[in-house]
């Protein structure tokens, strides 16, 4: 399978690439590929130009500074899934990280690539829901960020502006007493996530202070549980699966794979198995 | 268009103009005549295109060639040395990892980068670590004993 033709520019810093971004209609910025080559093989996505940034050194790297966790947003999921800071400070994010795809996909896939593809099986947009990320895009006009909550608008739709450049993603580091996990229901042929679940609590005295659960797989885009019945509570089990029952997705999507009702079922089973991890590691 | 590409393959230089759309698998094949590096599924999923680059395994038909640019490649071509075969083909041989042979090239170079990473893994990581590679022909029991076969030899 060949991809149709397309004219290729190199990019050699952030600005050209935002240059060449307005100079060519359509363009399309491809980091690792791997969301972006697949796509162009089957047709679906067919850029009359691809804009490489894949050498954009700028964008790439994990940094610990504040209390918040900045990756770059050509950093891979290998590096991801093997960071110490991120260890140390988001281990979900690591964790969920260390399941995309496969060890080759990982070495090339990178975490501005995934989420900017958006697709209702990556198990990345979940974690940066639940940890409240915030996604830093660049223009010729200036830098904005966005709510990872918010930047996930639908199917394969992301608040990226056209001439934007997601530059990295900042994440509040959990605090002690949190233990956080991620679970995943995985595609026994794509390693897609059908149905993948992200959670975290805090833990103070034996009770429950903070608790989140964000499932990816369900939905368009992330499904955020509300889950706060478990504050206060000493998390027991009961109260875990009676909190992740509250998963529902007003129009589930659903394949050949999985219909919608049966990944909002695998949902509720993944969030309590999922909290009750994090509860395990608080 | 094309775009001129200098990378290095099994090392040695490598010069030439490639359209923009050319995958590096085709590159490889076509190209250079290195058919060691199979095309199976075409949707980065089976592994049998498995090459490493700048020795990270990747899969060769999700990579255009023009990201190869300035590269390192290693292809199952550029294992053995001086005729002498690489402990990992050593295993494959001795182990019997491989029956219609489509996928090993691909295992053992996606083998070699765990092996890189983790010198003496468990049959669990191996399993894990070969995971993006898929065979239809061992059940993968024989496979797992060819990398431990490896690990020991180059430990």
């Amino acid at each position: 399978m060949y991809p149709a033709q397309f004219d290729y520019r190199r990019a050699g810093s952030v600005d050209e690439a935002l240059g060449l971004l307005q100079e060519h209609e359509d363009a399309k910025l491809m980091a690792g590929g791997h969301s972006l080559i697949p796509m162009m093989k089957l047709r679906l996505a067919q850029p009359p130009v691809v804009i490489d940034i894949g050498r954009l050194d700028e964008l790439k790297g994990i940094s610990e500074a504040g209390g918040s966790v900045r990756v770059g947003s050509l950093t891979t999921h290998a590096d991801i899934a093997a960071s110490d800071v991120l260890a140390a400070h988001c281990p979900v994010f690591a964790e969920a990280a260390g399941h995309i795809g496969d060890a080759q996909v990982r070495n090339r896939g990178t975490i501005g690539g995934n989420i900017a593809h958006a697709d209702p099986g990556s198990d990345i947009p979940p974690v940066l829901v639940l940890l409240g990320a915030s996604v830093h895009l660049q223009s010729p006009s200036g830098t904005r960020s966005v709510a990872a909550g918010d930047f996930f608008q639908d199917l394969l739709m992301t608040d990226v502006g056209e001439d934007e450049i997601l530059t990295h993603v900042d994440v509040p580091a959990l605090g002690s007493g949190t233990g956080s996990a991620y679970l995943k229901f995985e595609h026994p042929a794509s390693g897609y996530a059908v149905v993948g679940a992200a959670a975290a609590v805090t833990v103070q005295d034996g009770r429950c202070t903070a608790a989140g659960l964000v499932v990816g797989g369900v939905g368009a885009v992330p499904t955020t549980v509300d889950v706060s019945s478990l504050v206060g509570t000493d998390l027991s089990d009961d109260a875990i699966a009676a909190a992740a029952s509250g998963l529902d997705a007003e129009d589930p999507i659903g394949d050949i794979f999985a219909s919608g009702d049966y990944r909002v079922h695998v949902g509720k089973v993944y969030g309590k198995r999922a909290l009750a991890a994090a509860r395990d590691r608080a | 268009m094309t775009v001129s590409i200098q990378l290095e393959v099994n090392g040695k230089p490598v010069q030439a103009a490639v359209e923009p759309r050319r995958l590096l698998v085709h590159f490889l094949r076509e190209d250079l005549g290195l058919t060691g590096a199979n095309i199976g599924c075409e949707t980065s999923l089976c592994g049998a295109c498995t090459v490493l680059v700048d020795g990270d395994a990747v899969k060769s038909c999700t990579m255009l060639a023009a990201q190869a640019d300035g590269a390192s490649v290693t292809t199952i071509e550029g294992l053995a040395q001086n005729g002498d075969l690489h402990p990992l083909q050593e295993g494959f041989w001795e182990k019997h990892g491989l029956q219609c042979g489509y996928c090993t090239p691909g295992m053992i170079l996606s083998a070699n980068y765990l092996l890189a990473q983790n010198p003496s893994p468990s049959d669990e990581e191996i399993r894990e670590g070969l995971k993006g590679n898929i065979c239809r022909c061992t059940g993968y029991h024989n496979i797992v004993e060819a990398v431990k076969y490896a690990a020991e030899r180059m430990s």
